[in-house]
């Protein structure tokens, strides 16, 4: 089967913040509901236990908030998904219907994973991160427009300068995110190199 | 740009190609599989009709759902036992080797690797495990993936990777009575934070990292992660190789010890390597460190006072404020004397032999406090055997420990073993997040096993240096 890999330039629609630094990806799924074989249906589950109490009744959560449920661009702050390398935590905020991520920073194996779904995660300053959260909250329908390739992100009347890391930019606009055919294609080279190596047996 | 460390020399080994991107085409000499994220990575490859390229240097476990009481089959836990089958399936069809605890060799997947020699110096180690950063004591490149990138490894043997810059950090001087590797590794994340290792890899050095033995050395590289550092790793040396020859490999093929030798010599960091970083830590200042938060980063000494959230920089003091509200601990106050519910003994970081000796001696001829439930979880099978051999078992058992079968059990709470409402948990794991535990409540106070160990006895954090008659190494 060959796997159509799109071009992702920039992404637009509403936004939703979800503010806090070292956000950890047991926050953005709690384990108890990675006992799955697929990544089905994860989305209900994202920030599970930061927006239900214990009898499942809701919490004050962005994700709770009847206003931000079509959002696609998720606003952090710093460290954003820190901890564990599971990939549930960007599948259950891609099935919830995010699409792309803006924060301070971003913690690397969650920004890796956040690639590899086609989701950019793009950085800029503390403040400029602080305005577009103040302003989601005031502009719940607002669209927000966020260009890999240009490395912006606009909203209202504000273009903010963000971040895109080199080869995440490069492998999202150029439509070559999804690896794994890319580096199946040199398998005469790898099988070198497995040869090559001093301690492998193949 | 790093130059001549061990890790410009293991990337430049194993590199396969550059990739349109700039990322570079990393090939993979081990790659270690475990239930809970590879069973969609065996999905994606089967809808693309892909195979597994490398089964050979591919080994499985079962370690992050798998009971510790009653393992028999089928688990009682529907869901675990979903996934077990699903992965028994998996290994079978793609001939991959699978210690499963029918085996005897079956146990946490980084403390299994490392003690059948499959973990090398110089080797490319990928797992679907944040903590795979374990296996860099050994002087591996090790590092945590996610299913998408298991998928790839799978499917080519390669991963595509972006080459990060090397900080050293030079540990100097001797640990002080009672002060372990553990404590390194919060200290070190305390310092440069969570995320300060982000876009780096971690080399360990100097007399303190030396000093090690190899479990030492596999608690820090295990928690870089914690600090950010998605790699760490310990330059290989004698201490290294003593422990490689005892290993299963290495005793079946004893050729390849000295076949393999010059290799991991050649890969060693040389003495003028370029780093992007160096940070000195004076180990012999240390004390054992306990968090009083809900971020590994967030630990003091055992005698300093909680810090005032508006003492921390800026953009700690939110996060600092919110944890000192869950965890219910006021600044100014040490942790010594916060009262627990829970000891557990166990996880990736803190469950091999020496860790359970060291905790051992502390609780012999002592009782566990009635108000505390607690629990050994040996980090293998093999890990409990050998500890079962020494007698180690009856020790904790006598002091009212239950003594399980090998998983990650109460680390991160996906089996039966978790935290119960607001209880406080002593806990040799690696990660004090709120609900880690497997209850939003509950409460993790990470510290070395033998703070643990007093902890349990003593029914609050206590400092293990002060328990009399106790001989601290």
């Amino acid at each position: 089967m060959t796997v159509e890999i799109p071009e992702i330039g920039s992404v637009t629609g509403t936004g939703v913040p979800v503010r806090g630094n070292d956000i950890d990806t047991d926050q953005v799924i709690p384990a108890r509901f990675m006992k799955v074989v697929t990544f089905d249906g994860l989305g209900e589950f994202a920030f599970f236990d930061l927006r239900f109490d214990d009898e499942d009744e809701q919490k004050e959560h962005p994700f709770n908030e009847p206003e931000f449920q079509d959002a696609s661009v998720l606003a952090v702050n710093a460290n954003f998904g820190c901890g564990s390398s599971r990939e549930h935590a960007p599948q259950a905020l891609m099935r919830w219907g995010i699409d792309a991520i803006v924060g301070e920073s971003f913690a690397e194996i969650f920004a890796g994973n956040c690639l590899a779904l086609g989701i950019p995660t793009v950085t800029a300053d503390h403040d400029a991160i602080a305005d577009l959260q103040a302003w989601i909250d005031d502009n719940p329908d607002g669209e927000i427009h966020v260009d890999v390739e240009r490395e912006t992100v606009t909203y209202g009347e504000n273009t903010i300068e963000a971040t895109v890391d080199d080869a995440q930019r490069r492998a999202l606009t150029e439509g070559v995110w999804d690896t794994t055919a890319l580096m199946k294609s040199n398998a005469d080279a790898v099988a070198d190199k497995a040869a090559s190596l001093p301690y492998t047996d193949v | 740009m790093s130059e001549g460390t061990l890790y410009d020399k293991v990337w430049e080994e194993h590199t396969v190609s550059e990739l349109p991107t700039g990322q570079t085409q990393l090939f993979v000499g081990l790659h270690l599989i475990h239930e809970v994220t590879s069973p969609q990575a065996f999905g994606m490859l089967q809808e693309r009709d892909l195979e597994v390229a490398y089964p050979e240097l591919t080994h499985a476990t079962v370690d992050h759902i798998v009971p510790t009481a009653d393992q028999s089959r089928p688990y009682r836990d529907g869901a675990a036992e979903e996934m077990m089958s699903e992965l028994e399936e998996n290994v079978r069809d793609a001939g991959i080797e699978f210690s499963d605890p029918t085996t005897g060799d079956q146990g946490i997947v980084h403390v299994i690797g490392p003690e059948q020699g499959l973990t090398q110096p110089g080797k490319t180690i990928v797992c679907g495990d944040s903590h795979t950063s374990t296996h860099g004591a050994f002087g591996a490149l090790a590092f945590g993936i996610g299913t998408s990138q298991i998928r790839d490894v799978l499917a080519t043997g390669t991963v595509a990777m972006e080459k990060k810059d090397v900080r050293k950090i030079e540990v100097t001087g001797e640990l002080g009575p009672g002060v372990e590797a553990k404590d390194i590794i919060l200290e070190v994340i305390r310092r440069l934070g969570t995320e300060g290792g982000v876009g780096y890899v971690y080399e360990y050095a100097g007399e303190a990292i030396e000093n090690l033995d190899m479990e030492g050395r596999m608690s820090i590289c295990n928690m870089s992660i914690e600090g950010g550092a998605r790699a760490g790793y310990v330059n290989p040396d004698g201490t290294t190789y003593e422990w490689l020859e005892e290993t299963d490999y290495f005793q079946d093929n004893p050729e390849r010890f000295e076949e393999l030798k010059p290799y991991w010599e050649s890969i060693r960091s040389d003495d003028d390597a370029e780093y992007d970083d160096v940070v000195t830590i004076d180990g012999s200042e240390l004390e054992p460190v306990v968090t009083w938060g809900t971020t590994p980063g967030q630990g003091i000494g055992i005698d300093d006072p909680i810090p005032e959230p508006e003492s921390l920089a800026a953009d700690k003091q939110d996060t600092a404020e919110r944890a000192q509200e869950h965890m219910r601990v006021t600044p100014g106050d040490t942790m010594e004397g916060y009262e627990i519910d829970v000891a557990f003994l166990g996880s990736c970081t803190n469950a091999r032999l020496p860790d359970l000796r060291r905790a051992a001696a502390v609780v012999e001829g002592r009782q566990v406090h009635d108000d505390v439930r607690a629990m050994v979880v040996p980090g293998s099978q093999r890990v409990k055997a050998a500890a079962e051999a020494e007698g180690l078992d009856e020790i904790f058992e006598e002091a009212g420990f239950e003594w399980r079968n090998a998983g990650c059990s109460m680390c991160l709470g996906m089996n039966e073993d978790q935290l119960e409402g607001d209880e406080a948990c002593a806990s040799s794991s690696n990660r004090n997040f709120v609900g880690r535990q497997g209850s939003k409540d509950g409460r993790t106070v990470l510290m070395n096993p033998r703070m643990v160990a007093a902890a349990a006895v003593e029914g609050e954090v206590t400092d293990v240096r002060d328990l009399k008659e106790v001989k601290v190494a």
